[in-house]
């Protein structure tokens, strides 16, 4: 426990495991913790050829720069609805997926079910938006139903109206992640002490009396930790499907944070502002995490850390 | 008299709870149907919102290309073809992608495995003196990165651009990844591991030895992970590799094809007028996604049991 209990003895038997950790600290500080100097970008006019060493040192100003282009704030509100649209309406569907799922009398079809629901997770986001494509294009599926049935009477071009871009992209999310966002919950849903069940039943609970007041208080610690954990992330969720999706027509609804950082930093070459732009976004993921920690902690729910 | 009234009475009662009784039950097991139902409904719908596009894809990519730009292909492909595939299978960028995805796939996982064994087996021993720092190290990477430009700059200067090493080097050892094996490595009892001590094993030993064949099912679950992740991935052949063709990958290149897709639809009369029984753009990104997404179904469900494993495993953290 203390210090004083490592002997050089301990240091010669486990020089081998010292060896490798050596090695692996040696990694992590090059490709994990050396990036993080970077972020010195920020409060320079960098330029390539001075390097970070000899780059003009400017403060805040490439943060006031950015807080002032509208467009950045645009970024911050598009990154953080669809944030929040996609957190809510993945966690709303896999829970009740599980639910549902669970209830299911039929043995053979829940695990077939079950085992086509992982699907889309496996296929990329490449395929996925091809998909999406093909089943919104003028001819495809979406649009043949809702002629068919008399909804609309001209194809709609869903990718040129920015109404739509939200709601394809939170379909999408749910499309593609229902199904293995629901493992964790129907693994949780399995460890419920059937008893809990049994006594319900004796009582007279129906099913939607079990559900409400044994499956649901049942899982809600799965659902506040992964609450937490997702909460977290919700400005890294809009990167690779809105830029995959997004095109000029619907730019001003679909541009998130990475985006602008990829288009300012890497194709225009501005690396202070792209940087800039970064760590804004690190710092309120951050912030997040620790807000929604203490918030749980305060509770007495489960938390991270 | 009064008491066989009495008996009547109650008699009477009993038959009428006994039926209220019935009636209830009835109508409980009427409810249940309804929602038996309406559950086996929803789920239909899901296999069928889930299911279609990928089967709508494959009909596709078996049709004639010009003749898909009519619309109206569902499940069955109106005018039969291979030719889609052919046309897939000899482009030399296609072939290119799937033989370094192929590489990545394989070379990436492996080492990640290996990496993450290790260190996952360092952290996880109780007597190892720096077992708590190096652990802590792993998990802040979790939650505070460099971001995309210090990161792309790093590995520019680290000469990673323009090489293959950049699929499989900087994404290798992964906090996430550690802590799940970390976790089914702590399950295991210690008395193995000091009886080997007595016999004399070196750490070398007992992780090859007696930590890793138990291992087998959490190895199994995290190259899964990896593997998956490094087949789809494409934004890295993007950003770094966008000028050494040579190591484009088959994502890339499908990402290709999509834009070249979404470019193309305004001049589908143009298409129309190439002639009979040609490919478009369209039929052969349905043949290449079919050709992409094929490896992965068909290996997924052998492997539920890992997954699940890992991601239970993945929901304990320090």
């Amino acid at each position: 426990m203390t210090k004083k209990s490592i002997t050089m003895a301990d240091f010669k038997r486990q020089r081998v495991l010292i060896v490798w950790a050596v090695a692996i600290v040696i990694y992590g500080v090059i490709f994990h913790y050396l990036p993080l100097c970077g972020w010195l970008m920020a409060f320079q006019n960098y330029k390539p050829v001075t390097g970070l060493l000899h780059s003009e040192f400017v403060g805040l100003d490439k943060f006031k720069l950015l807080f002032s282009d509208a467009t950045f704030i645009r970024v911050i509100r598009n990154t953080l609805a669809m944030g929040v649209i996609n957190l809510v309406s993945t966690f709303v569907m896999a829970i009740l997926f599980a639910i549902l799922l669970n209830e299911m009398a039929f043995k053979g079809g829940k695990k077939v079910v079950q085992t086509i629901s992982y699907l889309p997770h496996f296929l990329s986001w490449i395929i996925v938006t091809g998909i999406l494509h093909d089943a919104l294009s003028g001819t495809g599926i979406i649009n043949t139903l809702l002629l068919h049935f008399g909804v609309i009477d001209q194809a709609i071009n869903f990718f040129a109206h920015e109404k739509y871009f939200w709601p394809i992209v939170a379909f999408a999310n749910v499309w593609k992640e229902t199904g293995w966002n629901a493992i964790i919950y129907l693994a949780a849903i399995t460890s419920i002490d059937p008893s809990l069940y049994e006594a319900a039943a004796i009582d007279g609970a129906g099913r939607w009396a079990k559900i409400k007041n044994v499956t649901l208080p049942g899982i809600k610690p799965t659902i506040m930790i992964l609450l937490l954990m997702n909460v977290g992330n919700v400005l890294n969720a809009g990167f690779e499907i809105q830029y995959l999706l997004g095109n000029g027509l619907v730019q001003n609804v679909s541009q998130t944070i990475d985006i602008y950082v990829l288009k300012w930093g890497i194709s225009q070459g501005d690396y202070s502002i792209g940087t800039a732009a970064g760590i804004f976004k690190s710092l309120v993921s951050i912030i997040l995490i620790v807000f929604f920690n203490h918030i749980a902690k305060k509770h007495g729910e489960e938390r991270l850390f | 008299m009064d008491q066989t009234l009495n008996i009547t009475r109650t008699a009477g009662k009993t038959k009428e709870v006994a039926m209220t009784k019935a009636k209830k039950r009835k109508k409980i097991s009427s409810a249940d149907l309804a929602f038996r139902i309406c559950n086996g409904l929803f789920m239909i719908i899901f296999v069928v919102v889930t299911l279609y596009p990928v089967l709508n894809t494959l009909a596709v990519s078996l049709n004639d290309g010009t003749d898909a730009l009519r619309g109206g292909i569902y499940l069955w492909p109106r005018v039969f073809t291979w030719k889609n595939y052919e046309t897939v299978l000899s482009k030399d960028n296609l072939i290119t992608g799937a033989v370094v995805t192929v590489a990545r796939t394989v070379i990436g996982t492996a080492l990640a495995l290996v990496t993450n064994a290790i260190l996952a087996f360092i952290v996880s021993r109780k007597d190892f003196i720096f077992a708590k720092q190096v652990s802590l190290f792993w998990v802040i990477t979790m939650y505070v990165n460099g971001g995309l430009i210090p990161t792309f700059l790093l590995f520019k200067s680290l000469g990673l651009t323009n090489s293959f090493a950049v699929y499989v080097i900087p994404g290798m050892l992964s906090a996430f990844n550690m802590l799940v094996i970390r976790t089914y490595m702590r399950g295991i009892p210690d008395s193995l591991e000091e009886s080997a001590q007595l016999d004399g094993a070196g750490y070398t030993t007992i992780f090859l030895k007696i930590i890793s064949p138990l291992c087998k099912p959490v190895y199994a679950t995290v190259a899964l992970f990896v593997a998956v992740g490094q087949w789809n991935s494409w934004f890295d052949a993007m950003l770094y590799n966008r000028m050494a063709s040579q190591y484009t990958t088959l994502q890339y290149e499908l990402m290709k094809l999509l834009s070249s897709v979404s470019n193309q639809s305004s001049s589908a009369e143009a298409m129309k007028n190439a002639g009979e029984g040609s490919v478009t753009p369209t039929s052969v990104r349905a043949a290449a996604t079919i050709i992409t997404m094929l490896p992965i179904i068909c290996i997924y469900p052998f492997l539920q049991k890992y997954f699940v494993t890992g991601l239970t495993l993945g929901g304990v953290k320090e």
